[in-house]
């Protein structure tokens, strides 16, 4: 063999990022042209964990399809089912009674406070930190234990039912709720006193993967990347669903539109989210978790309907256009995180690839999500 | 208020200017003839006529229904971009029985004021053709990778045109309702 490659001058190479590599977080592959250490053109390859669920909405009836929506994004499951669920009930005109909407809300919420969890972890630990991810991996197994409890699963639930829920929480799920929220609070001080305000985190974020406005725009960017740019967008206020308008928390926006910007709303969403869970154990009425009057064969009218909700990682939508039969005819699922990873190409130009790798971990990726 | 500009705006493309209103299948019609449920159905399955519907967001989830031809995509599109709307999704439906295939875009604004508005417009199933949006916005082009992937429709002028979730070299079309695993 000859000796050691060596680059010329203005000579790029290929480095191929994936299929298998911890910071893409599951099998995604970003084939970069390098100049050294800069990136100058990036494409990411995708397709490695697609399973085709928008045709296995399509050819098999409704109801067979709820377990599917919880295999897209496996940290934040819950609201991609509460999304499914309202999307085939605005079709079908079915009511759900308050006492069950309210206990969605309860469920996608804790589980969005898992998700950022988890996404938080992940995060520092692809920045080189790796003793936060166990506190916050703690945290998270509270929450899925009280969700495990009423839902049967810890990951991929199959919780909701069109028109209500499977199963009413207990006062075991509420005790535990309870007690779980100052708990976070408390963990919340904790990583601000040990990540937020550290040097070396505050380096490698700020002013670092800076995403402009108009780009979330061109591209379809939602969620805390588009809030990270200081777009005051979050479907649960703009498109009002569910019981959401009854409750009162805030959408955390920054303007700063690097990678800090948006890890701070993720870490200030959480505390939103325990908010609103608080308030609807506080609110929770009393009631049916079903409706009395429910059609046994959900055969939604002829059109298309659209249905968006605001997921962990950003605008969730589904597309259900129905020919009036059990199946539905066509089954879209809108991925927010497919919208924010396509800027990725564009937004690490010019980069260098430790900073692209940490705006790629400020996007918050969830790869079974973009592939479906 | 912006549903209305918008609204107008996109009106103004269509050689007819006058609103399309939604049919309230043909309720004031009947009593003419005894086989007037079968006229009905048969009514039903005409295609619908390019224009603008406005539609009721608490049953559909959008706002404004546009179908158009594809020449007519670009200018649409533009109008949307210049109202500062963000691309939410592009995707296709298979109408066997019409031999068409249709593409859906949706469109929706980072407002409080919410507007999602969808186009839809038809191209033949055997030559399926619509013109890329990829350089308006930047964002479609994976949707339009993607609904090349399901359904084989073809963007022209589209950058990069090759399979993006389905494997490199698949030649198949899986959303297409003949299709055969």
């Amino acid at each position: 063999m000859s000796g050691p490659i060596r680059i010329q001058p203005g000579e790029t190479f290929t480095l191929n990022v994936g299929p298998q590599h911890p910071a893409t977080h599951g099998v995604l592959r970003v084939k970069m042209e390098m100049d050294g250490e800069y990136i100058v053109k990036a494409e990411t390859v995708l397709g490695y964990i697609h399973r085709m669920h928008e045709l296995m909405g399509e050819n098999r009836p409704y109801p067979k399809v709820l377990p599917n929506l919880s295999r897209l994004d496996y940290l934040g499951a819950m609201g991609y089912t509460h999304g499914h669920v309202l999307a085939v009930e605005r079709a079908a005109g079915i009511e759900v009674p308050e006492r069950a909407e309210y206990i969605r809300v309860i469920t996608v919420e804790l589980n969005r406070v898992a998700s950022h969890l988890f996404w938080f972890g992940a995060f520092v630990m692809d920045l080189g930190g790796f003793t936060p991810l166990m506190y916050a991996l703690q945290d998270r197994e509270h929450i899925l234990d009280a969700l495990e409890g009423i839902t049967g699963s810890r990951l991929t639930y199959c919780y909701f039912r069109f028109g209500g829920l499977c199963n009413d929480i207990d006062d075991e799920f509420i005790a535990r709720t309870r007690a779980l929220i100052p708990r976070m609070r408390k963990s919340l001080k904790k990583y601000e006193a040990l990540v937020t305000g550290n040097i070396i985190f505050r380096k490698r974020l700020e002013e670092i993967g800076p995403i402009s406005p108009e780009m979330c725009r061109k591209y379809g960017a939602t969620g805390p990347v588009a809030r990270g740019s200081g777009i005051d967008f979050d479907i649960r206020k703009n498109e009002p669903y569910s019981v959401y308008p009854e409750f009162d928390f805030d959408v955390p926006v920054y303007h700063e539109c690097d990678s800090m910007a948006r890890y701070k709303v993720r870490m200030d969403e959480m505390e939103q989210s325990l908010r609103i869970i608080e308030q609807g154990l506080d609110k929770l009425p009393d009631g049916p978790i079903m409706p009395k009057r429910k059609p046994k064969l959900i055969k939604p009218p002829k059109g298309d309907y659209y249905q968006a909700v605001e997921t962990a990682r950003g605008s969730f939508g589904i597309r259900l256009v129905s020919d009036g039969t059990k199946n539905a005819y066509r089954f879209k699922l809108r991925s927010p995180t497919y919208s924010n990873m396509s800027l990725f190409d564009e937004a690490c130009e010019g980069m260098m690839i430790m900073d692209a790798l940490a705006l790629m971990g400020s996007l918050d990726l969830v790869i079974p999500e973009i592939d479906r | 208020m912006i549903k209305d500009t918008v609204k107008q705006a996109l009106q103004d493309l269509f050689p007819d200017p006058e609103p399309v209103v939604e049919e309230p299948v043909a309720q004031e019609a009947d009593g003419e003839e005894a086989g007037d449920s079968k006229k009905k159905a048969k009514k039903k399955e005409e295609p619908r006529a390019n224009g603008v519907l406005e539609r009721d967001h608490a049953k559909y989830g959008c706002d404004l229904d546009v179908q158009l031809e594809p020449g007519e995509l670009l200018a649409t599109v533009m109008i949307l971009d210049k109202a500062s709307f963000f691309l939410e999704s592009i995707t296709g439906v298979d109408w066997i029985k019409e031999d068409q295939l249709e593409v859906v875009y949706d469109f929706s604004r980072y407002d409080f004021e919410i507007c999602r508005v969808v186009i839809r417009t038809r191209t033949p199933r055997s030559t399926p053709l619509v013109p890329t949006i990829s350089k308006i916005f930047p964002g479609a082009n994976w949707h339009e990778r993607e609904t090349h992937d399901f359904f084989g429709i073809k963007f022209d002028g589209h950058p990069h045109l090759v399979p993006l979730l389905l494997p490199e070299d698949a030649d198949f079309h899986p959303l297409l309702k003949d299709f055969k695993p």
